[in-house]
């Protein structure tokens, strides 16, 4: 037993090494060399600063924004501590969240679309997401936020819909996973194009 | 729901016809045969030198032994690691030492293979402990247990001996020989897609409404081609697959979805092939591969058909028109429905764990799958290693009703089933699942168990279940909601160190006492254990075992909410 033990020590740091460190790193000097700024985060910068992640939700809230899906993270799109929101299919929490989340999609956006009626709201608008931190919303969820940011930039709806389109990540290799509209870019692309 | 449908057919096939090259090649690396060139052989033998191993061949219980120590010393080195890891370096986030209780159970959890997380990595974790703790396990566990069925499948496979093995021959050639490689490849594709690899600590974004964002990164790709590889699990991040730098896009998810089942599924081939009898090696996968396309055809109708809740509240979660509709609570719309019901599918199948949506979240009948998925012990392909060998016990228990019913000794693969395997092979089958029903009793029962519980109702009751029978079969995924207290943490370190140990001696017991069996030729009234009747009889053994224990406990969980 103690030959094993002996061998089973050795063998352990020689897996730490192997396997904790040098492949790590291995990997990691790859990883910066080849595709550093995928590796480092896909960070977008601004004026030389960083605004966030292009596979990271940040809060928007200004109607001229797009919003992006729920997070359960505390605080929200806390990208530091992700989370779901883990309530149960039956939970009166969840019912009363989605009301309220209805709630304040209906006021918010009937303005701009006269006759809104909870049905013709996206499920993804009203549910958290996985990660707390999703960086996109469906295409119906930006196509029903997209009247108030025309609106309210003062742009025809028909260029904010173009902008949809163009910053929809479609199905990768075109069948695999579902589009989804990415909304820092988008927001990005409209402070650019139609700044308000 | 074609579309969906549709891609779960293509990874059915991706998945198959990779799986079989690759349990070519793995039946190769483990036989006599294997020669390797000079280069990499080399290190082989400096490694066996320095183990004092030998290459001399092991009886199981020396077998046993070996792997059981050296899982212990690593046990020992993993805790102190966690404990100390605010005085060791590679901590840039300044991260404190793990609390004992929370140690404990992650220690059990990374060696048994499981992953069950009650910490949240990317606020609990150093960039060393995740590294040269987590990931390390991550190969280690994993080999592990490849060692262990390659031995087991020798006991089938030999005639007349005692031997099984070299533990240390096989660990290193499980390691490096398969899960590095493979790894290598996998995660350099995943850092191409935009899976973090970084040593830098975490990044502060301004962002456009004038709030400041920390954004937690990492080592993060490395360790997840592991974590899907070796049926692992853990995440980088607390939610997992779900997060974003875990899991960027579609492609990142199917592939790492076929990581998930890809040596599971070769294991199936690679038994064909190191018994030299392929066709014997068809039932097995006919038997996985039904149970987990019924899996998906449950799980995916329930999602896309929507929770309670969601279809009480009105809003629109019909699929089509710019949305994948269903149950999105907890899910990731670049996944939608259909992805997510498959990953839930295969990570439960699998003793992976890992998760790409909040299984709390799921509907109930949704839910219920993956609770059976895990229930049956995992051999619905299974763990690496684990998943195959436990189906050994089935395939046991499946040979003596066989010979019940025609009125002979029970044989396999030629070999006499006798009473030792019989015993052993049902405290293989029905040890686990026992102590799962127990556990969750005692935590439902109990005070300080109820303290873990988040949802209130029948789905709470889901939670501890699913909590048990996840750590008791070294899954590791969770109903999230389920909290960890001192108590829910001491009674998980019981499940994922006995679910471990039980089976894998068990199973290595059964390898030894065959090894030692005569092969007598089949005659005219053998029971052919190569077609497709051998085949409905596992499954028929798998839903008469497993699904009849778990019928009591699911229809105080899931039943009851579906019907609410």
């Amino acid at each position: 037993m103690t030959r094993v033990l002996r061998g089973s020590v050795i063998a352990v740091a020689l897996c730490t090494i192997v396997f904790g460190l040098a492949y790590p790193l291995l990997m990691t000097g790859f990883a910066q060399a080849f595709f550093s700024g995928k590796a480092d985060g896909s960070l977008i910068r601004l004026n030389g600063q960083i605004v966030g992640s292009r596979l990271v939700a940040q809060g928007f809230t200004s109607a001229k924004y797009f919003h992006p899906r729920p997070s359960a993270t505390s605080p929200a799109y806390n990208a530091g501590a992700t989370t779901f929101a883990n309530l149960g299919p039956t939970n009166p929490d969840l019912a009363k969240a989605v009301r309220q989340r209805v709630r304040a999609i209906l006021s918010l956006e009937r303005p701009y679309n006269p006759g809104l009626t909870i049905g013709q709201i996206p499920v993804d608008a009203v549910t958290t997401s996985g990660s707390g931190i999703d960086p996109e919303i469906s295409a119906a969820n930006a196509q029903l936020q997209a009247a108030r940011v025309a609106s309210v930039r003062g742009v025809p709806k028909q260029q904010v819909l173009k902008l949809i389109g163009k910053y929809t990540d479609a199905r990768s290799l075109g069948f695999l996973g579902e589009p989804g509209v990415n909304v820092l870019e988008l927001n990005l692309a409209l402070d650019r194009e139609a700044p308000s | 729901m074609g579309q969906g449908i549709s891609q779960i057919v293509v990874y059915t096939v991706v998945l198959l016809a990779l799986s079989y090259p690759l349990g070519t090649y793995m039946a190769w690396v483990y036989s006599d045969r294997f020669r390797a060139p000079s280069w990499v052989a080399a290190p082989e033998r400096g490694f066996l030198r320095l183990v004092g191993a030998g290459t001399s061949e092991q009886d199981w219980k020396s077998y046993a032994k070996t792997a059981l120590g050296f899982m212990a010393v690593f046990a020992l080195l993993l805790y102190l690691l966690l404990r100390l890891q605010g005085h060791l370096p590679l901590n840039p986030d300044g991260m404190k030492g793990v609390l004992p209780d929370i140690s404990m159970n992650t220690t059990a959890s990374f060696i048994t293979n499981t992953n069950w997380q009650y910490y949240g990595g990317e606020f609990t974790m150093s960039y060393l402990s995740q590294m040269a703790g987590l990931a390390v396990q991550n190969f280690v566990s994993a080999a592990l247990g490849m060692a262990v069925l390659a031995a087991v499948i020798r006991g089938f496979a030999r005639r007349s001996r005692r031997e099984l093995g070299n533990f240390w021959v096989d660990l290193y050639r499980s390691l490096v020989y398969i899960l590095l490689p493979l790894s290598l490849i996998v995660g350099a594709i995943l850092i191409s897609q935009g899976v973090v690899q970084t040593l830098s600590g975490h990044a502060t974004a301004h962002t456009l409404e004038g709030a400041t964002q920390t954004i937690a990164r990492g080592p993060a790709a490395s360790q997840i081609a592991i974590k899907q590889l070796g049926t692992n699990g853990g995440g980088f991040f607390n939610s997992n697959s779900a997060v974003p730098f875990e899991n960027p896009t579609g492609f990142t998810n199917f592939l790492e979805a076929i990581c998930i089942l890809l040596i599971p599924a070769a294991q199936v081939f690679m038994f064909g092939r190191m018994i030299a009898l392929r066709r014997q090696a068809l039932p097995l996968l006919g038997a996985m591969l039904a149970m987990f396309l019924i899996g998906v055809a449950i799980l995916l109708p329930a999602e896309q058909h929507g929770s309670q809740v969601l279809r009480a509240s009105g809003v629109n979660i019909t699929q089509g028109d710019g949305q994948s509709g269903g149950n999105m609570s907890d899910k990731e719309v670049r996944f939608g429905i259909a992805n997510t019901a498959l990953w839930a599918t295969a990570t439960t199948n699998a003793s992976n764990g890992s998760v790409n949506g909040g299984h709390d979240a799921l509907t109930a009948t949704g839910g219920a799958v993956p609770i059976v998925n895990m229930f049956t012990g995992e051999v619905i392909f299974g763990g690496v290693g684990s998943g195959l060998y436990g189906m050994f016990f089935y395939v046991i228990i499946a040979v003596f009703v066989a010979g019940l019913m025609v009125g002979r000794t029970p044989e396999y693969l030629g070999k006499k089933i006798e009473a030792r395997e019989i015993k052993l092979a049902a405290v293989g089958a029905l040890f686990v699942p026992t102590m799962v029903l127990v556990l969750t009793a005692v935590s439902v029962v109990t005070g300080h168990g109820l303290q873990s519980i988040f949802n209130p109702g029948a789905h709470g009751f889901s939670e501890a279940l699913y909590a048990y029978d996840s750590q008791s079969n070294n899954n590791g995924s969770a109903f999230a909601g389920y909290g960890a207290t001192d108590f829910s943490a001491l009674v998980g370190t019981v499940a994922l160190w006995l679910g471990r140990f039980v089976p894998l001696i068990a199973a290595l017991a059964i390898g030894g006492s065959l090894a030692q069996k005569r092969v007598s030729p089949p005659s005219a009234g053998t029971f052919r254990t190569d077609g497709v009747t051998f085949g409905v009889l596992i499954v028929g053994v798998i839903i008469l075992t497993a699904g009849l224990m778990i019928f009591p406990a699911l229809s105080l969980g899931p039943i009851v909410e579906a019907l609410s």
